[in-house]
């Protein structure tokens, strides 16, 4: 008994201390933003391997995820005799909840693990710690760029992701099971605010971007070096991005959708 | 210097196409094109009861929509509930006899106004006010109603 709660302790002690390391490198990463954005050219690099290598895995899945929900929604909605509602129904569950959440959750295993191992690996081979050796910060010159990517790249991955989704969805109600296009359209348009709605999803992927991109890149700053340690920083960063962004994403839903 | 021309360009195209994706939203998927509150007008209507009339109910005129309630509130004087709409500036014509009377979509749809021009020659302006209005049917009080009556029939 004593020992288990010694163990409770034990691990609070642990993750309190993992927290306020965390934050302190958040810290550093935001004021590292001044110096990468007089150059730029550190963070068009990394926007390109974080944002552009992961657009095509966004549109398809995006592709995807609407023809499904056109699919489905015409299926379900048909019975009611309401298909020409399908445009709403692709339309608000894609840019409140789907776009913003699965394209971060795709994000977090297409880039964020691939930051963490990079990181990760540098660390292990002692390139962070050369580049202190040479007087150059690697918070400063490594991670805030990758940081700042991410963050830029979310919201334009996340509106990409709902607006393919909603064309895929466009094309399997509207092409192959009959609804009509003009009612898809406007049905949509009357139903989809763009404050309420729009806006609310692109606050959300932002806040996902960024809470991502700080756990990629804190785990892979924080992994033991040894390639075990890297391993297990790659995995901690899918697992834990996926809880936070679920768990996030219940409580900006309720949040602003809650007073309606 | 070439790879950093092609990274330069596929980088330019992908903050291109995520604000394509976004603009497309905001102007084909949302209402944004379509209604903006800045030309409008106002136009407050009271009503003996609102009934589920909400704000952003559409307000319309002969089935078309043009425009919605901003606000609804009560008057603690006159008991009654205060409704202002919003009006397209675009419809600045409204006769100032118009009639204004709440009306359910379909058997359960959502409440809206519905507004029916009279034959006068003065339009209403900006923070006019309707004077005829109608009430919402609430539905339990009408079956109460007949209710009621039937079984005054059968004494």
């Amino acid at each position: 008994m004593i020992r288990f709660i010694q163990n409770l302790g034990k691990s609070t002690r642990i993750s309190f201390t993992k927290l306020g390391r965390a934050s302190y490198f958040l810290i550093q990463i935001i004021s590292g933003i001044a110096s990468v954005l007089v150059r730029p050219r550190l963070l068009l690099n990394q926007l390109y391997s974080v944002g552009v290598l992961s657009f095509l895995i966004i549109t398809i899945s995006g592709l995807f995820v609407g023809m499904v929900l056109g699919l489905q929604g015409y299926y379900t909605l048909s019975d009611f005799g309401a298909e020409e509602t399908l445009g709403v129904m692709v339309a608000a569950s894609l840019v409140r909840e789907l776009g913003p959440v699965v394209s971060a959750l795709l994000f977090a295993g297409r880039a964020g693990s691939a930051l963490t191992a990079e990181i990760g690996l540098m660390k292990a081979t002692e390139q962070l710690s050369g580049m202190e050796m040479m007087a150059v910060d690697p918070v400063k010159r490594i991670i805030t760029p990758r940081f700042l990517a991410g963050f830029i790249s979310m919201p334009l991955l996340a509106g990409l992701f709902s607006a393919v989704g909603i064309i895929g969805g466009e094309m399997i109600g509207s092409g192959l099971l009959g609804v009509d296009e003009g009612a898809y359209w406007s049905q949509m348009q009357a139903g989809i605010d763009f404050y309420d709605d729009i806006i609310n999803g692109v606050i959300k992927s932002v806040v996902f971007g960024f809470v991502t991109s700080w756990i990629a890149l804190f785990e892979g700053y924080d992994a033991i070096p040894t390639s075990e340690g890297v391993s297990r920083a790659t995995t901690r960063t899918v697992v834990n991005s996926a809880f936070s962004i679920l768990g996030l994403d219940f409580i900006l839903t309720a949040l602003m959708f809650g007073d309606n | 210097m070439q790879h950093t021309t092609t990274q330069d360009t596929l980088v330019g195209l992908f903050v291109a196409s995520g604000i394509v994706g976004l603009f497309f939203l905001a102007m084909h998927v949302s209402n944004l094109s379509s209604f903006s509150d800045q030309d409008s007008y106002v136009i407050t209507a009271r009503f003996e009861n609102s009934g589920g009339l909400k704000v952003k109910s559409p307000v319309s005129a002969a089935g078309v929509k043009i425009g919605k309630v901003t606000s609804i509130s009560f008057d603690p004087k006159t008991y009654e509930s205060v409704v202002q709409l919003n009006i397209d500036a675009k419809y600045n014509t409204l006769p100032d006899d118009t009639t204004a009377s709440i009306f359910t979509a379909g058997l359960l749809g959502e409440q809206y106004v519905n507004l029916e021009p009279g034959g006068s020659e003065e339009y209403l302006k900006s923070n006019g006010k309707i004077e005829i209005t109608q009430s919402a049917i609430i539905l339990e009080k009408a079956i109460g109603q007949f209710l009621f009556k039937s079984a005054e029939e059968k004494k």
